[in-house]
């Protein structure tokens, strides 16, 4: 047997509650350094919503700038690949992998206050949101797409991007933590299809008929897309940007509402 | 103060009780072995110890806290491998310990240091740059052993740390969990299936069967209760009338039928043997082989509860 070295003794070193910021930092520090070597989370989105947004503006441009003239798909359909990219962007499935392989324990066997670990988790989403609508923004401005309300405009696009990415977050880490299930957590994404389809995600609201003009006024991700449209298209409109973080707000609450009543439900089944 | 006290401690999942009215006590700076066989109620005693499950009834203190009322002041007291080694394989093992000491609120120089105490400690000083997932069985054990440790904790929760681990390993482990003992004089509670494992490390042992402490002494103690020495005799045939023909046999305290074996209790075993011998073969019962040795806490647990704990062979 191989011969081990005397155990060192560590008097000076004596364990407190280290305070919510240190645990925020020390949640979401891991789940970033994670992250690259994660690449399947990051890249599918980036391509995701690079090919829309190619591929939209490449079908729609002639028909819609031939009917209304100054009209800029390009800049409309901007925040449509941006939601497409980080809509679902989560550590939530990474989240299942710790419960099952008992890191998830490890962490609550600290003295880290609950919510932090989930709320890191969030924090770190939010970091990675922004920084994936940085590849679609540079395309756009390839593609000849500006900010109407400068370089601040811009600034709060990035945040409006990762605040919803955030809300929408939320619904994942339910049901990773409701269900343990890695695959229950990948179908999480579907639920977004409605929200993106029965909007203005191709043409502007006021051209959409029938019910699914009737639908769009109830999806929260119309009023998303108008705040971040006038980023792109209209200059400060205060509006629309208030009704963007409303819609953000709602579907936030109900999703943090859920994923926190999940964390209750697995702390209490231990 | 003893380090940990249950009384009528109780956890139940729907209406069966996995523990059932569990009184504890466990003195500060001593190994507590905690043997009894799969399902027994183990690990959920231990979870509700190390606060990952509420009680469903009756009281828990840990480190001088009621785990119930104050499981943040037990958190910061205590340190724990749970059966199952709880780690990241995409870290690295140097990237699972600094987080973990941020947590227990170590400054930045304590967690750099911890960390090569800690690598040395556990004899991976060398593999915490590289990928947990690179890691053999036992290195994982070992360096779940090392995030336990990482804030220095007064109470130490091992649980069965030994499962599924090589002999060589195994040993290794023994020998750190001695040594936090003897040199840091940490409290130790320790599950295991495990007989030797138990024998080899507790100063003293507490056996449950379904949800029940139903003995707690030290090992010698313990095996006392079966008395001084046990005679192994491999028959063929009937161990029915193998038995009949032992029982009443002076000296022999008592006798169990195993199969094809008999487990004779004797006072004194060498004065014993000869007689059961003879007895067998008066009574036309072919005796393969007959051992005498002194008893196990297999012995004990048969004694108590009438089963066997069912584990591996340490080999």
């Amino acid at each position: 047997m191989t011969v081990l070295a005397p155990t060192p003794p560590a008097p000076g070193i004596t364990a407190r509650p280290a305070g919510v910021v240190h645990d925020l930092l020390a949640i979401a520090g891991r789940a970033l350094r994670a992250v690259p070597r994660d690449v399947e989370v990051i890249v599918p989105p980036i391509f995701i919503a690079l090919f829309f947004f190619l591929v939209n503006v490449a079908t729609l441009q002639k028909v819609v700038e031939g009917t209304v003239g100054t009209f800029d798909i390009k800049a409309f359909q901007m925040p449509t690949a941006i939601l497409i990219g980080v809509t679902g962007v989560s550590r939530a499935p990474a989240l299942v992998l710790d419960v099952q392989n008992g890191y998830f324990d490890r962490l609550l066997l600290t003295p880290v206050r609950r919510t932090a670990i989930l709320v890191g988790h969030m924090c770190a989403d939010v970091v990675v949101s922004c920084a994936l609508t940085i590849p679609i923004i540079v395309i756009g401005f390839i593609m000849g797409v500006r900010f109407e309300t400068g370089p601040l405009g811009l600034l709060l696009f990035i945040a409006m991007a990762g605040l919803w990415s955030l809300a929408f977050a939320g619904f994942g880490y339910a049901i990773a933590l409701k269900t343990g299930n890695p695959a229950a957590v990948n179908t999480s994404f579907l639920l977004f299809f409605p929200f993106l389809f029965l909007t203005s995600s191709y043409v502007p609201r006021s051209q959409l008929t029938g019910w699914l003009h009737t639908v769009s006024a109830w999806n929260p991700v119309t009023y998303l897309l108008e705040g971040l449209r006038a980023h792109t298209m209209n200059g400060w409109q205060w509006g629309d940007l208030g009704q963007a973080f409303l819609a953000i707000a709602i579907v936030g609450a109900i999703s943090f509402s859920l994923c926190f009543a999940a964390l209750r439900g697995r702390l209490k089944r231990g | 103060m003893p380090a940990i006290t249950t009384e009528r401690l109780v956890r139940a999942f729907d209406e069966r009780n996995a523990v059932d009215g569990l009184d504890l006590e466990v003195h500060e700076g001593e190994i507590y072995g905690f043997l009894g066989p799969n399902g027994a109620g183990k690990s959920t005693t231990v979870r509700m110890l190390c606060t990952l499950l509420s009680p469903t009834a009756g009281t828990a203190v840990v480190a001088g806290h009621d785990v119930a009322r104050h499981p943040e002041q037990v958190r910061l007291r205590i340190g724990v491998a749970l059966q199952d080694v709880a780690l990241d394989p995409k870290q690295t093992g140097a990237e699972l310990l600094r987080p973990q000491g941020r947590l227990y609120g170590l400054g930045r120089a304590d967690i750099e240091s911890r960390v090569v105490e800690l690598g040395r400690l556990v004899d991976i000083g060398d593999a915490l740059g590289r990928p947990i997932g690179t890691y053999s069985g036992g290195m994982r054990r070992r360096l779940d052993l090392a995030a336990a440790l990482v804030h220095n904790p007064q109470v130490l929760f091992l649980d069965e740390p030994t499962t599924g681990l090589d002999p060589v390993s195994r040993a290794r482990v023994w020998e750190e969990v001695r040594r936090l003992n003897d040199e840091l004089g940490m409290t130790v509670f320790l599950t295991t299936q495990y007989l030797e494992e138990a024998d080899e490390l507790a100063d003293r042992v507490g056996i449950i069967d379904a949800g029940r402490l139903v003995a707690e002494g030290t090992p010698e103690e313990l095996k006392r209760k079966v008395g001084d020495d046990v005679i192994i005799a491999r028959v063929d045939g009937d161990p029915a009338s193998a038995r009949a023909a032992v029982t009443g046999v002076f000296g022999v305290q008592g006798v169990e039928a195993r199969g094809s074996e008999l487990v004779i209790t004797a006072d004194n075993g060498s004065a014993t043997v000869g007689p059961v011998a003879v007895a067998l073969d008066n009574a036309g019962v072919r005796v393969r082989d007959l051992t005498l040795r002194t008893p196990t806490l297999d012995d004990v647990f048969l004694e108590l509860t009438g089963t066997h704990i069912e584990t591996e062979e340490i080999q």
